[in-house]
């Protein structure tokens, strides 16, 4: 077996990776690349094999088929290799409640076997960057969610890693934290850092390079959002109106209508094709206290509903 | 049915909550109507749960007075624990207890009277659509049914209001616009749902929102108008060859506030779309980084989440 993968260009090669547990499909067939310089979203909802996918990535699960490359090395065939790497951070990471900020990077650096002079300078960076400098005396079990996700990242990037391996870091973290740790990762993405994050928040997909919507272990679909967008089938129109509930009744059964959303102040709509719709909704709704007919851009969400339609589905039991 | 009652199922009245020396929450004023749906904002240690057990009856109030179903929190807390469901995110079901079993549980908790409970059961499980289902154990059940079990276990006393943290975090998305579906269906019938979450596409589904901040409620409105008005700008997306390159060029043009990347493109908070696109196209194509894309965008409630917020940490 060769031992650089066919194109240096690749910081990721996963192909037909497979695990099971037990009579559970867990990850079934798997198969994606990721640039250097690329962040690459696993998208889907719990259950859909994101976890697993990423701990076989990470090295620390074995695939029970399959392939997995990272910077030119053979993950499974040389896993303590490829870990040089690459930079896990999972969905719980091991930060030490009673270690400040700085001994925590400390500690992560030594485990890396990284010499003092390689990591102080990169430490003050990262720290600068996620605004904890001013923290660096606080003990990690007094930091906030979101303050705990950009230090368990510095600990992550602190032996400069040219793979990151992100699992949902970003659950129960506000939205001003998000932004700021999302502004890190497309500073790594400027260095040429290759990112697999994976999220459970179809709002945050649209931040990716890349997607690829997962579902009960398998790949749906996998490409830029916008071209996602303009692949789904159909189009979506909003509807404000100050008693949504009413129209509903109204638009049902109305043909090219493919499905509706309420939400909090009016309908989402998905037509067959909003042009040739339009007129026709317009017609329907006269008479109606409707504040605003517009075609919107899908969201994600729209487009994992629309495009895993039934298949989607949620299983009766799991 | 519901009695009608005159005043809104939430009023809340200058409320303060002082922890030692630390303000959780200052001077908090709104009400929240019946059959509403309501979502709370807000960054993590603002005061979003200090209020919301305030409204529980879990805390007491240091300043004010907050009502929920016409009852006092301070002087009834019992009172108000009757009225209310509680919902969170990790559910709180008994995995190695049946569907039923944990309806019946959840029955005895909350009071409801033993001669009603088999139809209080019965109803959870057909608006949960769980009606054919009782027997199976829960630890089996998929994501979406154990939230909707949940539900069902928050709303078999018929609370006037049902508190809902972050309920829909990881489900599928047919899941959630079925859960959500409920939830409208249950304002309908006159029941109060607030809702506290991180994630702005739950916030969508509310009729209006709190953005509270540093103890403060520092906006108020439907998710529409809050996305109008908390801007004070206009968002334009511009998209070119290096991103990298093109930050501190863009970034300098008058009239331009705020830059930050969002996947493969740059978005601006600028004074005025039209004006800034010219600039914008001008300066990154002398630049070569064209070929240069502009195009005003509407904003996000996150838009309007982190200008808010801060506005209100700079102004402190």
């Amino acid at each position: 077996m060769p031992e650089l993968s066919s194109s240096p260009q690749l910081a990721v090669e996963v192909s037909a990776l497979v695990k099971r547990f037990g009579a559970l499909l867990a990850v079934d067939s798997l198969g994606f690349s990721v640039r250097r310089g690329e962040i690459f979203g696993l998208v889907g909802p719990d259950g859909a094999g994101k976890t697993t996918a990423m701990r076989m990535l990470a090295s620390v699960m074995r695939p029970d088929a399959g392939s997995i490359w990272i910077d030119g090395v053979d993950v499974v065939a040389q896993p303590a290799r490829a870990r040089h790497h690459v930079s896990y951070m999972p969905q719980r990471f091991g930060l030490y409640e009673d270690l400040t900020v700085d001994e925590n990077i400390r500690f992560y650096a030594d485990l890396f076997g990284i010499a003092r002079r390689d990591w102080t300078e990169r430490a003050d960076r990262l720290l600068e960057a996620s605004g904890m400098t001013r923290f660096r005396g606080r003990l990690a079990g007094q930091l906030s969610g979101g303050m705990k996700q950009k230090l368990g990242l510095s600990c992550a990037l602190v032996h400069a890693p040219r793979v990151l391996l992100l699992d949902e870091p970003t659950t129960g973290v506000d939205p001003v934290s998000r932004r700021e740790f999302w502004q890190l990762l497309y500073g790594l993405r400027a260095q040429g850092v290759a990112t697999v994050i994976s999220t459970a928040y179809l709002d945050e997909a649209e931040r990716c390079d890349r997607l690829a919507l997962l579902h009960r272990g398998r790949l749906m679909y996998c490409d830029t959002p916008q071209q996602l967008k303009r692949d789904m089938p159909g189009d979506i129109v909003r509807v404000t109106a100050p008693e949504p509930r009413r129209l509903q009744s109204r638009l049902a059964g109305m043909p090219g209508l493919l499905g509706q959303l309420l939400v909090g102040t009016g309908l989402h709509l998905h037509l067959d094709d909003a042009a040739r719709r339009l007129p026709q909704l317009r017609e329907r709704l006269r008479g109606e206290p409707v504040q605003e007919i517009e075609r919107v851009e899908p969201s994600i969400e729209d487009l994992f509903v629309a495009l895993l339609g039934q298949s989607g589905e949620e299983g009766s039991d799991a | 049915m519901r009695e009608a009652t005159p005043e809104p199922a939430i009023v809340v009245e200058r409320l303060g909550k002082r922890f030692g020396d630390f303000q959780a929450l200052d001077d908090v004023s709104f009400t929240v109507g019946r059959g509403e749906i309501m979502g709370f904002l807000g960054p993590n240690g603002a005061g979003k749960s200090t209020l919301i057990r305030v409204l529980c009856g879990l805390l007491r109030p240091s300043a004010g007075r907050a009502r929920v179903a016409g009852i006092d929190v301070a002087a009834d807390p019992e009172g108000v624990r009757r009225r209310i469901g509680y919902m969170s995110q990790r559910f709180s079901l008994y995995g190695d207890l049946s569907v039923e079993e944990n309806l019946r549980f959840y029955g005895g908790i909350y009071g409801v009277a033993p001669d009603q409970l088999d139809a209080r059961v019965r109803e959870a499980l057909d608006l949960a659509g769980l009606a054919g289902r009782g027997d199976a154990l829960v630890a089996t059940l998929a994501g979406g049914w154990k939230q909707r079990l949940a539900l069902g276990c928050a709303i078999l006393h018929r609370p006037d209001v049902l508190f809902l943290d972050e309920p829909t975090s990881g489900v599928d998305p047919q899941s959630r616009r079925r859960f959500w579906a409920l939830i409208h269906e249950l304002g309908a019938s006159g029941v109060s749902v607030l809702v506290s979450t991180h994630y702005m596409d739950e916030a969508e589904y509310c009729m209006r929102i709190a953005l509270i901040a540093s103890g403060r409620l520092i906006a108020l409105g439907s998710p529409q108008k809050l996305k109008q008005r908390a801007l004070g700008g206009e968002l334009l997306e511009v998209g070119c060859r290096d991103l990298g390159a093109a930050f501190e060029p863009v970034a300098a043009l008058p009239g331009v506030r705020d830059v930050a990347v969002f996947g493969n493109t740059l978005h601006l908070l600028v004074d005025s779309a039209a004006e800034a696109s010219v600039a914008v196209e001008a300066v990154l194509q002398a630049r070569g980084l064209g070929p240069v894309h502009c195009r005003p965008i509407p904003p996000t409630l996150e838009d309007m989440f982190v200008q808010l917020v801060r506005g209100t940490e700079r102004a402190a």
